[in-house]
C-alpha cells in the first residue's frame, strides 16, 4: 500500500471533486481496499466506473464507529484484478456484478457467476453448486412463489430434511435501474427511484434526493428533512408490522398474523394521510417535500400512530407469550456475529446478530443530526432475534414520530436543489426499514450522471438468508425467508 | 390464559371487515385525487404545458390534434393537474378505474373524457366464475407496492375471500392470472409458462401502471412494457401502485359483483 495516498474521508451526504478521490493500481488498490476493511471497515459499495476502453474500481467504506465513510479508485484496469473476495466475503457479489457490467475478472474469486444478466427471457444463472452423495437430493424452488410475492429461484441440496446448502439465484425482476440512469437525471428517473424498491420508496427517494442536493451544493429546507425522516420511520413502522405478522402466520399462529396485517395497512394509511399514496410516491423530491404536515394532520397523524402502535403491541406480546411461537423462532436460521461482519450484513438481519450498525446512528445525515436514533440490537442471531430486533425498532420509531411532531421545524418544505456540479462524486446513506440504502453518483463534465451505483440492504443481506438455512430443516425456510424479508427487485435494479 | 385474552379481544373488536361494497366504500386519502377526468376542449390554444412534465410519456399533443392521456401509463403524479392552466386535467377523487379494453384508459377526446368502466364477464364465464374465482399471481418485475396492496386484500378488514375470490399456489388450480410488473424480460418465459399452465377458459388482471404499460421503467430495453405483451388481458387496473379499493372494485366489477349503489362511485 502506498502510505502517502490515502483513502479519502468523508462524511453521509457529501460531494467531493472526482479528481480528488485517491488512486492506486488495481492490485494496490485491492490491498489498500482489503487493509482498510480489516482496520474495521464495512465495504458500503464496490463498483466499476467506465474510462475509455477500460474500467477504474471505486469502493465505498463505512467506518461505523468513527462515523466516516472511506472512498478510493483503481487507475483504468482492462482485463483482471486479484479478487478482494478471497480476503473479505463480503466483496463476493459485489465482484461478480463488477465482472457482468465491465467484463473485469477478480483472479481467485471462489464462485464467479452472473448476477442479473439477461439470456432470452430469463436469467443467466449459470451453474448451481451441488452436493454429491446417493443420499443427497435437490430442491428447486420458483422463480414463480406460491405466495404474492417477487420472483427469485432458490436451489437446495438437502439431506433428508436437512438442508446442506441453498443458492439463490436472482435477477427475474431485472428492469436496468442503473442503465437508465446514465446521462440523468431524465424526467422518468424521480419516479423510478421511488420503484427501485417498492416497500422502501421513502428510503431510496431520500438518498435520491439528498445526492442531488448534495451535488448541486445545497441541502433541502429543515421542515422538509423533519418530514422525511418522519416518513422512513412511517415505512419502517408499516414493513416491521407486516413482518411480525408474516412471521406468525408461517408457524400458524392466526392471532398476530390476522392482526398485523390490518395494522399494517393502517400504518400505510399514515403515508397516505402525509402524500395521499400509501407507499410515499410523490412526497420527495429533490430540494424538499411536495406536501407539509400542517398542525391538524399532524395532530390526526399522533392519533392514528397511537391506536395502531397499542393495536400493534397487544398483537406482538401474544405472540412473544405463545410457547409453540417462542418453540420455532428459537435457535432457527442462526447467524453469528462473526458471520454477520463477514458477509458485511446491514440493517435488521445485522443488529439481531448482535451488531451496532444503523446509519441513522452511525452516520447522520438529514434530520437524524439534529434527532439521533437508538440502534435496537439482540445478540443471538436467530428468527426470534429478527422478530425482536422488529419489534423493538416500532417501539423507537413510534416515540420518534411523536418526538418530532411535538417540535416540528419551521419554515419552507421545499427550495430550489439547484444543478449537479459536474465531475463531483457523492455518496448518500439512509437507514432504510430493511438496513442501509446506498447511492452513489459520479457527474460527467456537463454535470449528468456518469455513472450511478445503488446499492439496496438486500444485495448484502441475501447471502445471510442462505447462510441461515445451513444445517436447518427445509421446513423452516420459509420462517426463515421472511425473519430477513428482503427485496428481489431492490437487488435486481 | 391467552386463549382467553385473544378472544376476549376478538369480541371487543367484533368484525373488522368492511362494510363496502354493500355499504359505502372507504375513503380514499384526501389527498390521493382519485381518476383523472381530461377535457380537451379546455386546453388553451397550442399550450403543450401538461406533455413534458409527465414523466411517463403519459401525454400527447401532436399539433392540430386534442389533447390525449393515457391512463395505462398513468402514475397519478398529478404534475400535470397541477401545471395545466385551464383546468383541462383534472382529479376527480374517484376510485373506480378497471377497464376491459387497453383504448378504454385512453382520455381527451369529445365524450372520451372519463374512464369507460369495466363490464362484468359475459354469462357463460360469469356462471363459471362469478362465485368463486382463483387466481395465482405473477409478479413480472414489479416493485413490491402492487403485490403489497393485493395482498392487503386478504387482510380481515377487505376479506377478498368473502367474494369467493382467491389466491392460490398452482397455476393448474388457478382460473386465472392477476400480473403486476413492467415483464422484466427476465420473467417473460416464467410468465409464459405459468400462463400455459392454467387450464382454459381462464382470465388475466394486469395491475398497475408497469403490468399495462410499463410504469415508470417504460421503454427500457430490459422490459417488454407490460403484460399485453406476452399474453392476453381481460382486465386493466392503473395506478402506482392502484389503491387496493381501485383493485377489488375492478375484481367485482368484472365478476358482475359491483351493486348498483356503488357503480356511480
Amino acid at each position: 500500500m502506498n502510505s502517502i495516498c490515502e483513502f479519502l474521508l468523508l462524511s453521509n451526504g457529501a460531494s467531493v471533486p472526482w479528481a480528488d478521490v485517491p488512486e492506486w493500481p488495481a492490485d494496490e488498490f485491492v490491498a489498500a481496499t482489503a487493509a482498510e476493511l480489516e482496520r474495521g471497515g464495512r465495504l458500503c459499495a464496490w463498483f466499476g466506473v467506465p474510462e475509455n476502453s477500460a474500467t477504474r474500481l471505486v469502493a465505498v467504506i463505512a467506518f461505523d464507529s468513527e462515523n466516516t465513510l472511506a472512498i478510493g479508485r483503481s487507475a483504468p484496469v482492462t482485463k483482471s484484478y486479484p479478487s478482494l473476495t478471497l480476503r473479505h466475503p463480503q466483496a463476493h457479489l459485489f465482484e461478480r456484478e463488477v465482472w457482468e457490467q465491465h467484463g473485469l475478472v477478480p483472479e481467485g474469486h471462489p464462485w464467479l457467476k452472473p448476477v442479473r444478466r439477461q439470456n432470452g427471457g430469463f436469467p443467466a444463472n449459470g451453474k448451481f453448486f451441488k452436493v454429491d452423495g446417493g443420499e443427497i437430493h435437490e430442491v428447486a424452488v420458483g422463480p414463480v412463489h406460491a405466495g404474492i410475492i417477487e420472483p427469485g429461484h432458490f436451489r437446495f441440496q438437502c439431506n433428508g430434511e436437512e438442508v446442506l446448502h441453498l443458492e439463490i439465484a436472482l435477477g427475474y425482476q431485472h428492469r436496468g435501474v442503473e442503465e437508465a440512469l446514465a446521462g440523468g437525471p431524465h424526467r422518468a428517473t424521480m419516479c423510478q427511484m421511488e420503484t427501485v424498491a417498492g416497500d422502501t420508496t421513502i428510503g431510496h427517494a431520500t438518498a435520491y434526493a439528498t445526492i442531488l442536493e448534495s451535488l448541486a451544493g445545497t441541502e433541502a429546507p429543515l421542515r422538509a428533512q423533519w418530514l422525511r425522516a418522519i416518513a422512513l420511520e412511517l415505512e419502517r413502522l408499516a414493513n416491521h408490522t407486516g413482518d411480525l405478522g408474516a412471521l406468525a402466520n408461517d408457524v400458524a399462529f392466526l392471532p398476530t398474523s390476522a392482526a398485523c396485517g390490518k395494522i399494517r395497512g393502517d400504518f400505510l394509511n399514515l403515508t397516505a394521510l402525509l402524500c395521499g399514496n400509501r407507499f410515499g410516491r410523490g412526497l420527495i423530491r429533490p430540494g424538499g417535500c411536495q406536501h407539509d404536515l400542517e398542525t391538524e394532520r399532524a395532530a390526526q397523524l399522533l392519533a392514528k400512530l397511537r391506536v395502531a402502535l397499542a393495536e400493534v403491541n397487544q398483537a406482538a406480546e401474544w405472540l412473544w407469550e405463545s410457547n409453540s411461537v417462542r418453540a420455532r423462532f428459537e435457535f432457527t436460521g442462526t447467524i453469528s456475529a462473526v458471520q454477520a461482519a463477514e458477509i458485511g450484513l446491514v440493517g435488521v438481519a445485522a443488529r439481531a446478530s448482535g451488531l451496532v450498525r444503523d446509519v441513522r446512528f452511525d452516520h447522520p445525515a438529514g434530520w437524524h443530526r439534529f434527532a439521533p436514533v437508538p440502534v435496537a440490537v439482540w445478540p443471538d442471531g436467530d428468527v426470534l432475534a429478527r422478530a425482536r430486533v422488529r419489534w423493538l425498532e416500532i417501539q423507537r420509531s413510534a416515540k420518534f414520530i411523536e418526538e418530532q411532531l411535538a417540535a416540528p421545524a419551521e419554515g419552507e418544505m421545499f427550495a430550489d436543489a439547484g444543478s449537479p456540479g459536474s465531475d463531483t462524486l457523492s455518496v448518500a446513506l439512509v437507514e432504510g426499514w430493511r438496513g442501509e440504502v446506498c447511492h452513489v453518483a459520479l457527474t460527467d463534465s456537463a454535470g449528468k450522471f456518469r455513472r450511478y451505483k445503488i446499492v439496496d440492504a438486500s444485495f448484502h443481506n441475501w447471502t445471510g438468508l442462505e447462510l441461515a438455512m445451513r444445517g436447518q430443516a427445509i421446513s423452516d425456510f420459509p420462517i426463515c425467508n421472511k425473519s430477513f424479508n428482503l427485496s428481489y427487485c431492490g437487488f435486481d435494479l | 390464559m391467552f386463549a382467553h385474552e385473544t378472544i376476549l379481544h376478538r369480541l371487543k373488536h367484533g368484525c373488522q371487515t368492511m362494510a363496502f361494497p354493500d355499504g359505502p366504500p372507504p375513503a380514499l386519502p384526501d389527498r390521493h385525487g382519485g381518476t383523472l377526468w381530461v377535457d380537451s376542449a379546455k386546453c388553451a390554444e397550442g399550450c403543450n404545458a401538461c406533455v413534458p412534465v409527465c414523466p411517463t410519456q403519459a401525454i400527447t399533443r401532436p399539433s392540430g390534434s386534442p389533447v390525449a392521456l393515457d391512463l395505462g401509463k398513468c402514475i397519478f403524479c398529478a404534475a400535470c393537474v397541477e401545471v395545466c392552466p385551464t383546468k383541462a386535467i383534472t382529479q376527480t377523487g374517484k376510485h373506480s378505474m378497471a377497464v376491459r379494453r387497453r383504448e378504454d384508459l385512453l382520455l381527451g377526446k369529445p365524450g372520451e373524457e372519463e374512464l369507460r368502466l369495466a363490464v362484468a364477464l359475459d354469462e357463460k364465464l360469469k356462471k363459471l366464475f362469478g362465485r368463486s374465482l382463483r387466481l395465482r399471481q405473477v409478479s413480472a418485475g414489479g416493485c413490491n407496492a402492487c403485490e403489497s396492496d393485493v395482498n392487503v386484500l386478504g387482510t380481515i378488514g377487505w376479506d377478498l375471500s368473502r367474494f369467493g375470490i382467491q389466491f392460490v399456489a398452482s397455476p393448474r388450480h388457478a382460473d386465472g392470472l392477476l400480473i403486476t410488473g413492467a415483464v422484466s424480460r427476465n420473467m417473460e418465459l416464467a410468465l409464459k409458462k405459468t400462463y400455459d399452465a392454467v387450464p382454459s377458459p381462464k382470465l388475466v388482471i394486469a395491475v398497475g401502471a408497469c403490468a399495462i404499460a410499463g410504469g415508470p421503467f417504460i421503454g427500457n430495453p430490459q422490459i417488454l412494457n407490460g403484460a399485453s405483451s406476452v399474453v392476453p388481458v381481460d382486465l386493466f387496473i392503473p395506478g402506482c401502485p392502484p389503491h387496493p379499493l381501485t383493485i377489488l372494485d375492478g375484481l367485482l366489477r368484472l365478476l358482475g359483483n359491483i351493486p348498483k349503489c356503488a357503480h356511480r362511485d
